[in-house]
């Protein structure tokens, strides 16, 4: 009996095989359609496919889901678009990251299994280096919404930007440490083997004028008050944090448990209701570098808070509350950008819709969004925001590039 | 006696590997040969099939790796992560173009190491044309065997005083190893050489065996093919390896260690020698885990990793080969396809079929794991091989027939 | 002077919840010889119920109600992981083991949505206090004081008692202690409320002082809470907690020196060397091979 059943198992491993064969396609193509499904019927059925490729578990599910969420407000907004004449109704296909470069490529490969026109995202750089050469083969754009290391659109034709570089933003972030509070000695913390948080910190040592301390801490890491009593015993004057969000909190709430005075500056990861959250009620001074002020596109604010309340599913992807993230506006931004870029190319191909992204240029909630060579979006300004600790962001300064 | 029927069935197995190459060849080159319209969606070069089955081909052969060790020999080790690790690194290293190090290590100013293998391979045969494919496969090739030997040397250092640790207590210290070993490739001193917590990108992956054609277009695929060839003729080494003396002294030293040592087996010596000719295969698996995701990044080798791969060892079997290999298909199919549609929420008609939302897919799949583990305690094959399988069922049926 | 002090309050603080959790790994392997790996996710579960069950209730009813539910989770995963598989190989118990582990942070992961969750705060542990210059929470203080207390109340249950009596029996020898009478599956029914119990003690301390949960929140802490078991010798509960006391404050010691990336490793490091020396970890048994 048990040998019959162990053969039974290798066997439906064949069979197995072959019916994902047989009903791979029906089955994708069926199923990869994230909550709009009445809609295709509406407009005689032409659809043209956007991939969403986005971490929606790990450690930047928090930010891959805000930033899908901007995508799915500006789909909901405008649903269809005009290529050659004829209306195409847009469909988001999302497809899970999971945070991970090792997961990164066969997520990809789901979106191009399934016939997508462009892809959107990813939140994060690593994710989108590891899927970079996966479009590259299918052919396909892709368009990252906030993966800032400069790696990801270097040395190739088919990866595009629509947010600033890592080494703007530590340029940025560095001078207004340097003016803002004379900062002589800046303390660095960030997750070890994470190429953002160490791409990061490393540009701000080369920017920053003074003695700079620079740790790293292991991943899944929760005990930051060894590392905080150093900043204060080293006499840091600024405290640089540049990591994702879950540790973002830690460190926040740590911080003003052991009374650090020191301002803690954050990049654009740091922009989420979960670390305002966190801040909330403590003497912290936090200040962050981003993409977006809310305030900036108030029909814009309107609209996506109302989207929020209205949508129980979206509030949980929000964190709960209505505070607008910056990543929301850049992925409501992109999903704009490739809706331009479609008409641009006046085809649902590819190929084309690859040819023409390059030229698109197009004026976004966050701002004029246009190409250089390489693919990055020509941006010279960052906003800092401050939080002013009863749970909302407050415009600091908004730095240009010198 | 033994010897023929040995040697018949090296003959099925070879043949059987033979096949199963020709039709990765066939079913990856059907979208090139046939008329687009003609191809079924699954077999475009863009179907999730082609990235399972080289995920598949990838994990097969660390799977494979650690059943020799944890199987074979009974060593209970938890570092083949670590040793994947330093394939994937060694192989990374050594094959990004010197052209395109600079970009790589961008943050250190360019890399410790000036050259890459297919840069010098490139030197001897030229680097256009028919001599640029020779260059590039011996560079490929020497890298990955490079990636073995430096984690089969690893393994031999941390091994030496390891290996007289019994049972878990051998399992932790591995374990502990391959954290050091990340640490270690996460440290931004080394980065002139490790790139730091940067990835190592730009070097030759599945698609660069691709043959193009004139206009740019590919004319062949072969991305499939590489991995399953280096993963079978690897697993082929390491079964003749099982078959052999040392193979039958492994078993043995996982019976019984004291009657083993009775027996006159070397226990220190052979129980080095599999931990090793282990780790030179998780080396290379690394090396092609490496080639798959398209970087090396230190952060992806974790212990979970580890566990992933253990968990296909004990799904298949311990101490089966064919077990190992069937469960690995099976296991990455199920977790990056065949469950896909769970993450994503499905109306039929107005009805929204409830709990599907992000993340759905990873807890069905842990049900389904936790359902093999609890009622197919010994595995998909248990210690039994495929053929076996083949062998003794007619007898079994002649046997009732008889009754 | 003040970093030094800081730096030694947090590794007994930290020190203190790994043993908590330490107990639990020790105890299990002790009588089943299983490395019990859902432990820390039994760990990481408590921390979520706290969250959860604070929103709903009071704080002097939620506790008592996370403690309960993660004493019924520990059983409930024994009862349906380990139990019907207590004459399989022993590897197949341990993968059972991982599964459960998989099984728990995916359904966190499902629940939670993947975003980090923020710890209630608990009046008066969560208050700070100044120590020789150096703020610190109430808990960081007390931490150290209750593990000594609980892990006395652990010895006098364990030597004192039937129950303690019987662990020991099993523990000693599985098969004779069936022939003698005594019901094995209580007895690791109770190893496991205990140990589960003693997590969810530790999970309040901890996600006071780190207030953040992700789904995978009890991988690190769980991972060196079994180091530290291994290293005080595993299968010993003083080992535990020396062992958890030690790993604290040595991870804490290096996160003060500029070689914070192997803050890990060197623990790791350490252990290896333990084990070299003394193979059983410092406190345990020393193991004879009957042949």
């Amino acid at each position: 009996m048990k040998k019959f059943l162990a053969f039974a198992l290798s066997a439906s491993l064949m069979l197995g095989a072959l019916a994902g064969c047989s009903s791979g396609t029906p089955a994708s193509s069926g199923t990869g359609n994230p909550g709009s499904a009445p809609t295709p019927a509406a407009s005689g059925g032409k659809v043209i496919k956007i991939g969403v490729f986005e971490p929606m578990s790990g450690d930047s599910a928090s930010g891959g889901k805000k930033e899908t969420l901007g995508m799915q407000f500006a789909n909901a907004e405008t649903p269809t678009v005009e290529v050659g004449g004829e209306t195409y109704t847009v469909e988001l296909v999302i497809s899970d990251n999971g945070s991970t470069t090792d997961k990164a490529p066969s997520a990809a490969a789901n979106l191009v299994a399934q016939d997508v026109a462009l892809v959107l995202g990813s939140y994060g750089s690593g994710v989108s280096m590891a899927a970079s050469d996966t479009f590259k083969e299918a052919g396909v754009a892709a368009m990252g919404v906030t993966c800032t290391n400069p790696n990801v659109t270097a040395g190739n034709d088919h990866y595009f930007r629509i947010c600033f570089l890592d080494n703007f933003q530590a340029q940025v972030l560095a001078s207004f440490a340097m003016e803002e509070f004379d900062a002589k000695v800046a303390y660095c913390l960030g997750e070890a083997g994470n190429e953002y948080d160490q791409g990061l910190i490393a540009f701000f040592e080369q920017c920053f004028d003074g003695r700079v301390i620079k740790d790293t801490f292991p991943t899944n890491n929760s005990d930051f008050n060894s590392y905080l009593n150093k900043a204060k015993a080293e006499g840091a004057d600024i405290i640089f944090t540049p990591v994702s969000i879950a540790y973002a909190t830690q460190i926040i709430s740590q911080a003003s448990s052991l009374g650090i005075t020191a301002p803690i500056l954050g990049s654009d990861t740091l922009d989420d209701n979960m670390v305002l959250d966190a801040a909330k009620g403590t003497d912290i001074q936090l200040y962050v570098s981003t993409f977006y002020q809310e305030g900036g596109a108030p029909q814009f604010d309107e609209g996506i808070k109302n989207y929020i309340n209205s949508n129980s599913v979206a509030k949980d992807s929000n964190g709960g509350n209505d505070t607008i993230a910056a990543v929301t506006a850049m992925g409501y931004d992109a999903y704009y950008v490739a809706l331009e870029a479609i008409k641009a190319a006046g085809s649902a191909d590819p190929a084309d819709i690859k040819a023409a992204l390059g030229g698109v240029t197009y004026d976004g909630v966050s701002g004029s969004i246009a190409f250089d060579s390489v693919g990055d979006a020509v941006r010279d300004t960052a906003y800092i925001k401050h939080s002013t600790n009863d749970g909302a962001w407050e415009l600091a300064t908004v730095q240009t590039a010198k | 006696m033994i010897e023929k029927k040995n040697r018949k069935g090296a003959y099925t197995a070879l043949l059987a590997a033979a096949l199963v190459l020709l039709a990765v060849i066939v079913l990856e080159n059907v979208s090139t040969f046939l008329p687009k319209e003609m191809v079924p969606g699954v077999l475009r070069p863009t179907s999730q099939l082609f990235s399972v089955l080289k995920k598949g081909a990838v994990y097969s052969l660390a799977a494979v790796s650690m059943n020799l060790l944890n199987g074979f020999t009974g060593l209970f080790s938890l570092g083949q992560a670590g040793f994947m690790l330093l394939g994937a690194y060694t192989y990374a290293i050594f094959t990004v173009p010197a052209a395109g190090k600079d970009a790589v290590y961008y943050l250190f100013g360019g890399s410790a190491i000036k050259f890459s293998f297919q840069d010098i391979f490139g030197a001897l045969f030229g680097t256009g044309g028919a001599g640029g494919a020779v260059s590039l496969v011996l560079g490929v090739l020497t890298a990955i065997i490079l990636a073995g030997c430096v984690a089969a040397l690893a393994a031999c250092l941390i091994g030496l005083p390891v290996l007289r640790l019994k049972g878990d207590y051998l399992a932790i210290a591995t374990l502990g190893f391959a954290e050091i070993i990340r640490a270690v490739f996460q440290w931004q001193a080394l980065g002139p050489i490790t790139n730091g917590a940067n990835m190592i990108q730009g070097f030759p992956t599945f698609s660069s065996f691709n043959i193009t054609g004139a206009d740019g277009k590919v004319a062949f695929r072969l991305s499939t093919f590489v991995p399953f060839l280096v993963a079978i003729v690897c697993i082929t080494v390491i079964v003749m390896l099982i078959n052999s003396s040392y193979g039958r002294a492994f078993k043995a030293i996982r019976e019984d260690e004291i009657a083993a040592e009775a027996m006159g087996i070397n226990l220190a010596r052979h129980k080095l020698l599999s931990f090793c000719i282990s780790a030179f295969f998780a080396g290379v698996s690394g090396a092609l885990f490496a080639m798959f995701v398209n970087n090396a990044q230190a952060k992806v080798y974790t212990t979970t990793m580890t566990y992933e791969i253990l968990l296909i060892v004990v799904i298949g079997g311990i101490g089966s080969i064919s077990g190992s290999i069937i469960a690995t298909f099976l296991y990455v199919a199920c977790s990056e396809w065949w469950l896909r549609f769970l993450d994503e929420t499905m109306t039929i008609g107005t009805f929204q079929v409830p709990f599907l939302r992000a993340g759905f897919r990873m807890v069905v799949f842990s049900i389904v794991i936790m359902i093999v583990v609890l009622f197919f305690r010994r595995g998909i094959m248990g210690d039994k091989e495929l053929p076996d399988l083949w062998k003794k069922r007619p007898r079994k049926a002649g046997k009732e027939g008889a009754q | 002077m003040e970093f030094i002090i800081s730096i030694f309050l947090s590794g007994i603080s930290v020190g203190g919840q790994y043993a908590l959790i330490a107990i639990g790994y020790t105890m299990v392997y002790g009588i089943l010889r299983l490395i019990n790996f859902a432990h820390g996710d039994v760990f990481m579960v408590a921390g979520l119920a706290g969250i959860y069950l604070t929103a709903a209730l009071p704080l002097y009813l939620s506790l008592p109600l996370v403690l309960v539910l993660t004493v019924a989770l520990g059983f409930c995963i024994e009862r349906a992981a380990y139990k019907p598989l207590r004459s399989a190989p022993r590897m197949s118990v341990m993968i059972s083991a991982i599964g459960v582990s998989y099984l728990i942070q995916n359904t966190a992961t499902y629940i939670t949505g993947g975003q980090p969750m923020t710890y209630p705060t608990i009046p008066f542990l969560s208050d700070t206090v100044t120590i020789a210059g150096t703020p610190t929470k109430w808990v960081t203080i007390l931490t150290p004081f209750l593990v000594l207390a609980l892990v006395l109340a652990l010895q006098q249950l364990i030597n004192r008692t039937k129950v303690g009596m019987a662990m020991r029996a099993v523990a000693k020898d599985f098969e004779t202690s069936q022939l003698m009478g005594i019901k094995i599956n209580s007895v690791i029914s109770a190893t496991f409320i205990i140990g589960s119990a003693l997590a969810a003690i530790g999970s309040m301390l901890y996600f006071t002082n780190f207030p953040a949960i992700t789904p995978t929140a009890g991988a690190l802490p769980g991972l060196r809470a079994f180091v530290a078991a291994v290293f005080g010798g595993i299968g010993s509960v003083p080992g535990a907690v020396v062992g958890g006391f030690l790993i604290g404050i040595c991870e804490n010691i290096v996160k003060g020196t500029d070689f914070t990336v192997f803050s890990d490793a060197f623990t790791f490091a350490i252990l290896i060397l333990v084990l070299l020396f003394k193979p059983t970890g410092l406190f345990g048994e020393k193991i004879t091979d009957k042949v």
